[in-house]
C-alpha cells in the first residue's frame, strides 16, 4: 500500500539521524569515562513545577529587538493607519450561536461589492452568499476602523469566487450547515432550524428554494477548494475568478461606509 | 498572582527494588532542572497588542517576551525555548515581509526548535522554504513527510539535546492538512498518523536515544469535544507512554494550568498550551535527580 511506502521513507530519514546521533553518543560516552560514577547512573525526574507566564506591559522592553522591530513597523504603518471608517460597537465572531454581526458584516459587504462586478461580466446576479466561521480572524474595536483593521479581521490572501451550484449541491451546502452548528455567515440565504436540530425552512432571497434550479453562490477560493471540509464545492462545473480578495472587499466597503453598525439577525436561527 | 497548588504523586514502583543497591547511594550529586519555555500559535503578533484593545490590552509583544526570556535563561542556562507552530499569519508583518521578521526575532530570543502549524503554509510550502534561512532554530515533524517537496530534509522528525548532562528528545507532530489548508499550498506533503509516529518516537527517543526527557511538540489541538474520533493532544496523550510533556497549539486554547493526563501505562503526564498571539509564556521546570537513594519517591508534579 501507498502508506507503507510513506512509513519507509520516514523511517529511512529516521535512521539518518539516529546514524548522527550514535556518532555523538560514541563521543559523550568517551569524555563520560572519567567521570565514571556520574555516568553509569540514570537521571530520575522526580520533580515537575509548571507555570504560566502573562506577558504583560509589566514587563520590561528588550530595546535591542525593539530597535530591530522599528524599521519593519515604521514602513507598515505608513501604510495601516489611515482611518477608513467607524465602528459603533465592537464586534466579534463569539457574539452569537448562528449568525454573528461581524459575520453578517463581512458577508454583506462581500454581496454588495461583488454583485455588482459578476453582474456586469455574466448579465446574473449572485444569489447568495456563504463564508465560513473560522475565516473570521479578529475582531473590529469599537471606535476608528483603519485599513489594518480588515488586516486583522481577514489576514489571508483568499479571493472571492462564484461558484453555479446544482439545487442537489445547495441541498447540500444547506444539510452541512445545519449539521455543523456553526455560524458560517451567510448572506440573502435564510435558514431556521428546529429545537431537534432538524431544517425546519429555508429561502434564498426570500423564495422557497428550486432544487431543479441552480444557483449563483459567491464564496472564497479557500471554501470552494474543500476548506473547512465543506466539499458540496467541489464536484462544480462553472466557476467565476473575480480577482478580488475579501481583505480588499472590506477595505472599499469601509472606506465607503462613514460608520459601520452590523445586527445579528434572523438570517440563520434555531427555534427555541 | 495566587495560583492554586496541587501535587501529584506517582508510585515508581520500579525504582523500589534499587533501592540501597550496588553501594553506589553513597554517592550524592545536586539535583538538575531543565526548564522548558514555550509558545503556540503566536500568529505574527510582533508588538503587543494596543490599549483600545476589545479583547487584549496591553497584552503580548516581542520585546517584552525577549526580556522575560533572558531572565529566565540567566536563572537557569540549562533551558529550552520551544514553539508549536503557526508562527505565520495574523497581523500585516506576515503579509508585508512573508515571515521574515518572525524568524529573525524568534532566531534573536534563541529559539532552540519549532513546529509546523497550518498557517505556516499560507504562502505556500515555497513561502515557508524561502523564509527558512532567516530561522537559526530547527523545525520538526514526524508525521509530516516531506520527502516529495522542496522541504526534503529540511525538516527533521526529532531533535535531541544535552543540557547539564540531561537528554531531551523532542518531536514534532502536525495536523492533517487535507480540508484545512488549499492543496495547491501544502503540495504533496504527506500526513501520517500521528497517534502511530508518537508511538514509534517515544520509542526510538527513549530506547535508541536513551533520553531522559521525552517531549511531544504538538500542532494537532488540544481537545475537540464536537468531534470525538480527532486525534488531539488529550487523546494522544492517552495512547502513548514514555511521553513527559505535549506541548500544543492549534486550538488557541487558554489553560490556567497543564492538564495532567494517565497515559496508556497508567503513568501521569502532562498536556499544556498557552493561548496564541504571544499572550503568554509556558514554563516547565523538569528536576532531576542522579541520586538512586531518591528515586524512590516517584515524581511530583506541581501546577
Amino acid at each position: 500500500m501507498l502508506c507503507t511506502n510513506v512509513v519507509k521513507s520516514t523511517m529511512l530519514l529516521r535512521q539518518t539521524f539516529h546514524n548522527i546521533y550514535m556518532t555523538y553518543k560514541l563521543f559523550t560516552l568517551l569524555i563520560c569515562l572519567s567521570f565514571l560514577t556520574a555516568c553509569k547512573q540514570d537521571a530520575h525526574l522526580y520533580k515537575i513545577e509548571a507555570k504560566q507566564i502573562n506577558v504583560t506591559d509589566s514587563l520590561e522592553i528588550d530595546e535591542d529587538i525593539e530597535s530591530f522591530i522599528k524599521p519593519y513597523r515604521v514602513q507598515i504603518n505608513k501604510n495601516l493607519d489611515s482611518v477608513i471608517s467607524y465602528a459603533k460597537e465592537t464586534y466579534s465572531k463569539s457574539d452569537g450561536e448562528y449568525n454573528t454581526a461581524i459575520g453578517n458584516l463581512m458577508v454583506d459587504a462581500v454581496y454588495e461589492q461583488c454583485n455588482p462586478i459578476f453582474k456586469s461580466r455574466t448579465n446574473r446576479d449572485i444569489d447568495f452568499v456563504l463564508l465560513n466561521h473560522g475565516g473570521i480572524r479578529a475582531i473590529i474595536s469599537e471606535g476608528n476602523i483603519t485599513t489594518r483593521t480588515a488586516y486583522e479581521v481577514m489576514p489571508f490572501e483568499n479571493a472571492v469566487v462564484v461558484a453555479k451550484l446544482k439545487g442537489e449541491q445547495v441541498k447540500e451546502l444547506i444539510s452541512y450547515l445545519v449539521t455543523e452548528k456553526r455560524a458560517h455567515p451567510i448572506a440573502k440565504l435564510n435558514l431556521v432550524i428546529d429545537k431537534d436540530d432538524q431544517l425546519y425552512s429555508a429561502t434564498i432571497n426570500d423564495k422557497p428554494i428550486d432544487y431543479n434550479s441552480t444557483y449563483y453562490v459567491a464564496t472564497n477560493d479557500y471554501l470552494y477548494n474543500g476548506g473547512d471540509r465543506m466539499n458540496f464545492f467541489k464536484t462544480n462545473d462553472s466557476l467565476y475568478v473575480l480577482d478580488y480578495k475579501i481583505r480588499n472587499v472590506l477595505i472599499d466597503y469601509f472606506s465607503k461606509t462613514d460608520t459601520i453598525a452590523p445586527k445579528q439577525d434572523n438570517r440563520f436561527i434555531k427555534i427555541k | 498572582m495566587k495560583r492554586r497548588d496541587f501535587i501529584q504523586q506517582t508510585a515508581a514502583a520500579a525504582s523500589l527494588v534499587s533501592l540501597g543497591g550496588l553501594g553506589l547511594t553513597s554517592f550524592t550529586s545536586k539535583p538538575k532542572k531543565i526548564t522548558i519555555l514555550h509558545t503556540n500559535d503566536v500568529h505574527s503578533h510582533i508588538d503587543p497588542f494596543g490599549p483600545d484593545d476589545g479583547r487584549n490590552p496591553n497584552k503580548g509583544g516581542v520585546a517584552r517576551r525577549a526580556s522575560l526570556i533572558k531572565n529566565i535563561r540567566q536563572e537557569n542556562p540549562n533551558t529550552l525555548l520551544l514553539d508549536a507552530g503557526d508562527i505565520f499569519q495574523g497581523t500585516p508583518y506576515f503579509n508585508y515581509y512573508g515571515g521574515e521578521l518572525e524568524f529573525k526575532l524568534m532566531s534573536m530570543l534563541k529559539y532552540d526548535l519549532a513546529t509546523i502549524g497550518n498557517h505556516d503554509f499560507d504562502n505556500g510550502i515555497d513561502g515557508l522554504y524561502a523564509q527558512l534561512p532567516h530561522a537559526k532554530f530547527d523545525f520538526v515533524s514526524a508525521n509530516y513527510d516531506f520527502s516529495n517537496t522542496i522541504l526534503d530534509t529540511h525538516v527533521k522528525p526529532y531533535k535531541t539535546f544535552i543540557r547539564d548532562g540531561i537528554k531531551v528528545g523532542v518531536f514534532g507532530l502536525g495536523i492533517q492538512l487535507h480540508g484545512l489548508v488549499d492543496n495547491n499550498l501544502y503540495k504533496e506533503t504527506k500526513y501520517l498518523d500521528p497517534t502511530e509516529t508518537a508511538q514509534d518516537m517515544s520509542r526510538i527517543l527513549k530506547e535508541n536515544e536513551q533520553c531522559d526527557l521525552i517531549i511531544c511538540l504538538s500542532h494537532l489541538g488540544y481537545n475537540y469535544k464536537h468531534l470525538p474520533d480527532k486525534i488531539s493532544d488529550l487523546k494522544l496523550a492517552e495512547t502513548t507512554k514514555n511521553i513527559d510533556l505535549f506541548i500544543g497549539g492549534h486550538t488557541h486554547t487558554f489553560l490556567k494550568k497543564p492538564t495532567v493526563v494517565k497515559n496508556i501505562e497508567n503513568k501521569n503526564t502532562l498536556v499544556n498550551q498557552v493561548g496564541c498571539y504571544g499572550i503568554n509564556l509556558g514554563k516547565i521546570d523538569f528536576y532531576f535527580d542522579i541520586d538512586k537513594n531518591k528515586s524512590a519517591n516517584g515524581t511530583s508534579i506541581i501546577v
